[in-house]
């Protein structure tokens, strides 16, 4: 009977394919949407992970995320470096400054100072120039996105697009002098703004005035060293608050989870995709039993068991829910992909996927139970009905 | 000594129609003998479709018996009770119900799938049994490749694929013209009929009631009249 139940299911090409695309494009709101979503708040924390090096990060007790930076004195790197458990502990600063770039025009940028002997937190990727070429005097080096739009020469041409930065071009920051001597590949930053990194003594000299300047201690723990233990033993003899890269990742991601509306704007525009997506796709498959009621009342009246009729439109279920599902996240995959390059936020982790699938699996379940029930009380006398 | 294949006692049917109630079978007796062909003849909403969908055991009555073949079917058990149809009926449209999306062979081979036949084996005998039909040429068409009559043919050959020992018919020709009708039922009447098989036809279509042995007029749910076929009335 699955052979039949697979003919009645794309006899009618027309009717088939509506489903199919029905479960597709629910499958793709559901993917694509969170997608998004994810995209964006992995940005909140991308400046986290890309500083790999580290364990622990050291900052003041009441930082709330990455970005809410309440500077240190410099004599806490001493104190955390005097901790057992500690192999190093390095500087960093982080801060937005204004750069005033070649055309007297001025853009924020999220300059972050390294520690000047090691640099550690560095970019992740060079794509230009060494990240040693820090060490030279006035240097910078400019994350590539910064350095093709936001920081860019004018054009020659109204109206065209940007020149990108390039090494040996240079920048102002708080009237002093930066030269870029590299391209840094990153990860962008949830506001999107430049990032510039140069040697935290440097830093320091671009920042205003401030009796407090440093953002971060970075922490490296000795081998074999329990980071939970270190974490507390340095809030306990410091006062300031300490995060393994993940504690701070997961203070930082719940901070604007909780605290911004992006998770209710995207979480409605999802549920409503979800509902619209479902409503398509579950009206398209019911209505196709519907249209096939007369033709289950055939099956049923030769003799065709409830059991049977059921393993039948869940067959059709699955397959459909299945094609839709694969089409759906092939094609945000692909819109993915095509977005790679440009500023869209987009991330799809295999959670997606199994949230995709368990959304479009609960779409076809709940369409085919509806079917069923209405083929389950078929009478099968409707087909003496003319 | 004649068999009965179908013996209806004091059949009772009432639909409920929206808080109205209507009696469509009304104290129904009848038996139709095995190796004969019964119609049902009367008008438009006199009972004849809910007599057959009752004898064919896919509609319950509310009294009395119906027996098939010496099996009371309201008293089986579900999942005998579609055994028994499977293996018993075939039935036969007014409006054909082939599955359009299988074809001739596909379609008629549907009985012999339902009964736990391998879909190659049944295809095969049903290609077989369309031969018997005249549409051993077209065993590969969709039924809307197929004009009315050879619609009604593949429905036929659908009916007798499973040699069934009950066939009912709704309306065979009603869909047809004369000459495509009665050449259905000559096919119908070729083929189906043996003496162990027992065919019970609901037909408005005067023009083919010399077909019958015997003929049932139906009136407001009930029997007003059997007659011989040629012959003068008797009771039911």
């Amino acid at each position: 009977m699955n052979h039949i139940a697979l003919k009645m299911l794309m006899g009618d090409t027309g009717k088939y394919i509506g489903i199919v695309m029905g479960l597709t494009f629910a499958s793709l709101i559901m993917t694509q949407q969170p997608a998004i979503f994810l995209g964006i708040m992995s940005r909140t924390y991308s400046f986290i992970a890309d500083v790999g090096l580290p364990d622990i990060w050291v900052m003041d007790s009441k930082v709330q995320f990455v970005d809410d930076i309440k500077p240190l004195q410099d004599t806490e790197l001493y104190r955390v470096r005097g901790i057992s458990g500690v192999e190093w502990a390095m500087p960093m600063y982080k801060g937005l400054l204004k750069a005033r770039l070649t055309d007297g025009t001025f853009q924020t940028c999220n300059v972050v100072g390294l520690d000047d002997a090691t640099l550690i937190g560095g970019p992740p990727m060079m794509l230009e120039g060494k990240l040693d070429d820090l060490r030279r005097s006035d240097s910078v080096i400019v994350d590539i996105d910064g350095a093709r739009d936001k920081l860019g020469k004018p054009s020659p041409i109204p109206g065209g697009k940007a020149i990108p930065l390039k090494i040996g071009d240079n920048l102002e920051l708080n009237d002093r002098r930066a030269i870029v001597v590299g391209i840094a590949k990153v990860t962008r930053t949830f506001q999107s703004q430049p990032v510039i990194y140069t040697t935290y003594s440097r830093a320091k000299s671009y920042a205003p005035k401030e009796r407090k300047l440093l953002s971060f201690v970075l922490v490296k723990a000795k081998k074999g060293q329990d980071l939970a233990e270190l974490t507390r033993s340095i809030r306990e003899k410091t006062g300031l608050a300490a995060y393994t890269q993940t504690e701070f990742i997961t203070l930082t991601y719940e901070y604007f989870m909780h605290n911004t509306g992006i998770p209710i704007n995207f979480g409605i525009s999802v549920l409503l995709g979800f509902i619209v997506g479902a409503a398509i796709a579950g009206q398209t498959f019911y209505n196709f039993t519907l249209e096939n009621l007369r033709q289950f009342g055939v099956l049923k009246a030769m003799g065709t068991s409830n059991w049977t009729l059921l393993r039948m439109i869940l067959l059709q279920a699955v397959l459909v829910g299945s094609i839709g599902y694969g089409l759906g996240v092939g094609l945000t995959a692909l819109f993915g992909f095509a977005m790679r390059h440009t500023i869209l936020a987009f991330k799809f982790p295999w959670q997606l996927l199994l949230f995709s699938g368990a959304g479009v699996s609960l779409i076809c379940i709940f369409a085919a139970i509806i079917s069923i029930l209405k083929v389950i009380r078929l009478e099968p006398a409707i087909v003496f009905k003319g | 000594m004649t068999n009965i294949a179908v013996r209806c006692q004091n059949v009772v049917k009432v639909y409920d129609t929206g808080g109205q109630k209507v009696t469509a079978l009304n104290h129904i007796n009848l038996e139709i003998a095995e190796g004969k062909l019964m119609m049902l003849v009367g008008p438009s909403g006199c009972g004849k479709t809910t007599l057959i969908s009752v004898i064919a055991g896919i509609l319950d009555q509310d009294e009395g018996i119906c027996e098939l073949f010496g099996e009371n079917l309201l008293t089986m058990r579900s999942k005998d009770k579609l055994n028994f149809r499977a293996k018993n009926i075939g039935f036969v449209f007014q409006a054909f119900n082939l599955l359009p999306s299988l074809n001739a062979a596909e379609n008629v081979s549907v009985p012999l799938i339902i009964n736990g036949m391998k879909r190659i084996e049944a295809e095969r005998k049903a290609i077989t049994l369309l031969e018997q039909v005249g549409l051993g040429e077209r065993w590969q068409s969709l039924p809307s490749q197929l004009s009315g009559g050879q619609q009604q043919r593949v429905a036929i050959a659908r009916a007798l694929v499973h040699n069934p020992r009950l066939i009912v018919c709704d309306e065979p020709t009603s869909a047809l013209d004369h000459e495509t009708g009665r050449n259905v039922m000559e096919l119908l009447k070729a083929v189906a009929m043996q003496k162990d098989r027992t065919l019970v036809i609901v037909t408005h279509d005067t023009r083919i009631f010399d077909f019958a042995d015997r003929i049932a007029e139906m009136d407001d749910g009930h029997i007003v009249k059997v007659k011989e076929s040629n012959s003068k009335a008797t009771n039911p």
